[in-house]
Order: C-alpha cells, then structure tokens, then sequence
C-alpha cells in the first residue's frame, strides 16, 4: 500500500548538507504494522514526514495506494513527537477537533471524544488546557485525537515514550485492539527495541545517519498477541536477541 | 512590532493579574500622599504664576479651573470632547478592522507580502501626520478627515503585529490541521486567528492612545470643533488657561481610555480569548 522507492533526503542549510535519509526500498503492506528502529536523530523522523507529505523526498518517490504523494497526505494520521495540540482547546475540543474539521455536529463530537478520552486514560480530564496537563498526558491526547480521525494509515513518532512502564502497556493493548478492529496499517517510529517487537510484524533497523536500512526482521509471534506475557515467551526472546546484536553494532559505531 | 509578553508570560499567574489591575496602585497610604503631591504642585504653581514666571506662558490653576466651569456650564465642553472620542473610536475601529484583515491576508500569502514589502515599508516609514492635508482634500473638514488619520495610525500598528502574530504561527499546529483534511479556510479560522489572537490583542492595545492622537491632530490642522481644535484656537488667542485646562481633559481622556483597556483585556483574559 505504501511504496518507498530509492527515497532519500538531502537538507540544505547554508554550505551545510545534510543526508538525513539514503536510498530506501520499502513496502508496507495494508493492515501491516511496521517497527522501524535505530539510534537517535538518524533520520526516522523524515522518513515518516515525507510518508506524511510534509517533505518530498530529495530523489526516489513514495507511492502511497497506487498514486505518488505530491501534497500533504490526507489518509494517514500522524502523531509526532512533539504534541501538536491547539494550546487554546480544552483537551475535548483537540480531541475533537478532526470531526469539527469534518463538520460533525458538537454534540456528537463531544459524545464521541469522551468516549476515546476515557480509552488513553483521561477521564475527568475532559475540561483542561494541554498546559495544564503532563507531557505523558499530552501524548495520550494526541493518542485519543487520532484514534478519534480513524485515518487508514497511522505514522506514530516515538508516542509512548514518555509514557510509565504501566502506562505503556496499556497503549500498547489499546493500539493493537483498536489496530485489529479498524485494520489499520501502522508506522511506528520508535528507539525501544522492546515495544518494537511487541507491536510489529516487522521491524527494520536504520543505520545511524543517514539513515538507510540495515536489517528487516519479521516477527512472527501469532495474534492477537498478550502485550504483557508475549515477551516472556521464547521466540520474543530469540527474535529480541537478534535484533538487539545489529542494534548494538549501529550504536557502538555511534559512540566511536 | 510588540511581542505580546504581558498576555503570554499570564499563564499561571492568572490568579495574581486577577488581583493586580487599575486598582494595583497600592495602599491608602500612598493614595494619600499622591493627592498630597499634586496639591503641592497646584500651590507651587499659583504661587509661582506671576510672581517667578509671567502668569501669560504659564497662566494659574484657579483661572484654569474658572475656564473649565465656564466650558462646562455652557456645555460647550462636551461638544468638543464628544467630536474627539467620537472620531478615536471610529478611527480605531476602522483602522483595527482594516489591520486585522490586511495582517491575515498578507500573513498567509507568501507572494503578495513580498510583493507589497517595500511599499508598506514605505508608507509605515511615513509620519502618517504628513497625510493630514491629503485627507482634509478627500474627506472635507468635517469629522471624516480626523477619523481617516487616526485609522491611518492604528492600522499600521495593528497590521504590523497581526501580521508578526501570524508568521510566529507553529508551522506544526498548520501541518497538523492539513493532515485532519482541513481546508484553506478553516487553517485560517481554527489555527491561524486563534495562535494570533494575542498577538492582535497586543497591537489593539498599544494603538488605543494612537487613535487618540489622530483624532486630535486631525482637530488641530483644521476643524472647527474638538479638543484639537479647542488646544489650537486657545493657544491662536494667546489663551494659556485654556490651552491648560484643553490639556487636562484630553490627560483624562486618555486615562480613561487606558483604563477602558486595560478593563477590557481583563475580561478577555477571564474568558481565555487571550493570555495563554
């Protein structure tokens, strides 16, 4: 359904070049959820920006549902790193914001974004100001605001990272349901090899800068998987152990 | 261009700003000794007029006050005071409307601001008072050509900061309104006003005292009613008690003013439209 063909990214700033991403092949199947891993500020970012439209790509092309993506990508939802809530909303109206934008009536929005805030853990949070909350929280109502936009495609920057071990599981439950009920396909962006491997069907380790890819890993643990007790089991471990190996060569080069 | 650091640095103090306001000025205590001190002054300066300086530069406050009574009982004072705030607010209203929306439109259009740049550069280098006579030949002496010249200075100062508001909008809150498939317009109505509101507010603010002067240079280039006018001919009389006491009131006026504002943004502030 998406289609990366020969994709890199140059950014110009001054005399400076900067390659943030190089010569990607890639094809994510619908309903697919795909893991990409790899060190900090390696260029994964870019690549589910370009994904999103936001950026065109350099050289190569992105084809997303048999047309190439020449603007902004409608389709998919996409949730950065950074939360991008609207300061001047109460947590309600953000979540809600996407059907406004669709011309919902504000009743049913409001009845709908109750429903997914009460989903990410956020009841009784309905009236607050983003400033108002904890950057974990934020998260979740970025979470619950593109559950809410229901888009076909999900681009998620790092989304739990900021999250508690507890916390993180619980999203971690709810992505994979609500993934499996809608048939969403998932982009996944993040650096914990653990959640990764919980989540995916297939993870690809980028190298460090730029990014390229290293290593594609299919994880073949069955669904719908127990985010809890998958990783105690013996092929999470095997599968964990030998991503982990390639991991550790990117992140040693790193530090050298 | 005024960043607006009063309004946003707000954010949890709301409680204290609450407090703070026109009544902020402190004590009974030091209420007493500010009337004391302008009673002070009132005695130095009927002592000194005559006596350390010719009573015609500086005049005296009884003969002040007289002059006040007698505009006030005949009520030509009021004529004069209502032209002038007649002609701020409709100047500050027309000249808002028109900053506001020339602030958006050029914010969002890349090209076009490019395209005028130097102009408004021009034009906002301009002493706009240098226009005065230009709107006295379109706009006649009536009130119209004071109204055009306070417009005149409040537009630039709004559509300066609107415009600073506008370009200072997160390019990320923008994308991510675009991905949710909203369209041009709504960008413009649900992100890109609301980010800029404070910013706006700032440049209404500031340009409130603006519309004032307008209003009264108009006044005093030509008319034949206002406290522009009214300062001007005093002073063409050799009047200096009346040009004191024009002074006064248009000093109270502009408090007045000021406190309308700063009223006004408390409750913007109370109803969350700006200050956070």
């Amino acid at each position: 359904m998406i289609d990366l063909q020969h994709v890199s990214k140059t950014f110009r700033k001054r005399d400076e070049t900067v390659d943030a991403v190089h010569d990607i092949n890639l094809t994510i199947a619908q309903k697919e959820i795909v893991a990409i891993i790899g060190p900090s500020g390696c260029g994964k970012s870019t690549l589910l920006n370009m994904i999103a439209g936001l950026y065109a790509p350099s050289s190569g092309s992105i084809v997303y549902k048999g047309a190439r993506i020449s603007d902004v990508n409608t389709d998919v939802g996409y949730m950065t790193q950074k939360d991008n809530l609207l300061p001047w909303r109460t947590v309600r109206d953000n979540v809600a914001f996407p059907l406004e934008l669709s011309g919902i009536a504000r009743g049913e929005r409001g009845a709908r974004a109750d429903q997914v805030i009460a989903h990410v853990g956020l009841d009784g949070f309905a009236h607050r100001y983003p400033h108002e909350l904890s950057g974990g929280m934020r998260k979740r109502v970025c979470l619950a605001r593109m559950l809410l936009y229901g888009a076909e495609t999900a681009l998620l920057d790092e989304p739990f990272a900021a999250l508690d071990a507890q916390l993180k599981l619980a999203m971690h439950d709810l992505l994979l349901k609500l993934a499996a009920e809608t048939g969403q396909t998932i982009v996944l962006v993040t650096h914990d090899l653990m959640e990764a491997v919980t989540l995916a069907d297939r993870v690809l380790v980028c190298t460090r800068r730029p990014a390229m890819l290293a290593l594609e890993q299919r994880i073949e643990l069955k669904r719908p998987r127990d985010v809890l007790n998958v990783r105690f089991t013996n092929e999470f471990k095997e599968l964990y152990d030998a991503l982990w190996e390639r991991l550790r060569v990117e992140y040693h080069e790193e530090r050298l | 261009m005024t960043a607006p650091d009063a309004e946003a640095a707000t954010g949890d103090l709301r409680e204290e700003a609450a407090n703070a306001g026109p009544r902020a000025l402190g004590s009974g205590f030091m209420v007493t000794c500010q009337v004391l001190l302008g009673v002070v002054l009132l005695l130095v300066w009927q002592g000194a007029s005559g006596r350390l300086i010719d009573n015609f530069f500086i005049s005296n406050p009884l003969d002040v006050g007289m002059r006040l009574w007698a505009w006030i009982s005949d009520g030509s004072l009021f004529l004069h005071i209502w032209a002038t705030v007649y002609a701020t607010v409709m100047g500050f209203i027309v000249g808002s409307v028109a900053g506001v929306i020339l602030g958006i439109w050029l914010g969002v259009s890349p090209f076009t601001s490019r395209l005028l740049n130097p102009y408004l550069s021009a034009l906002n280098a301009l002493p706009k008072v240098a226009l005065a006579p230009l709107f006295v030949l379109w706009f006649g002496l009536g009130i119209e050509s004071k109204i055009a010249l306070a417009a005149v200075l409040v537009l630039f100062l709004v559509f300066l900061n609107t415009y600073a508001g506008v370009r200072e909008v997160d390019q990320d809150l923008i994308d991510g309104a675009r991905l949710m498939k909203a369209t041009r317009a709504q960008v413009i109505t649900k992100v890109i006003i609301p980010s800029a509101m404070s910013w706006m507010f700032a440049g209404l603010k500031i340009s409130v005292p603006y519309a004032l002067i307008g209003a009264v240079l108009g006044e005093m280039i030509a008319a034949n009613r206002g406290l522009g006018y009214l300062v001007q001919f005093s002073g063409s009389q050799f009047d200096s008690a009346g040009v004191f006491a024009v002074l006064i009131v248009i000093a109270l006026l502009a408090v007045a003013l000021n406190l309308l504002v700063e009223i006004v943004q408390h409750r913007m502030q109370q109803w969350r439209i700006v200050g956070r």
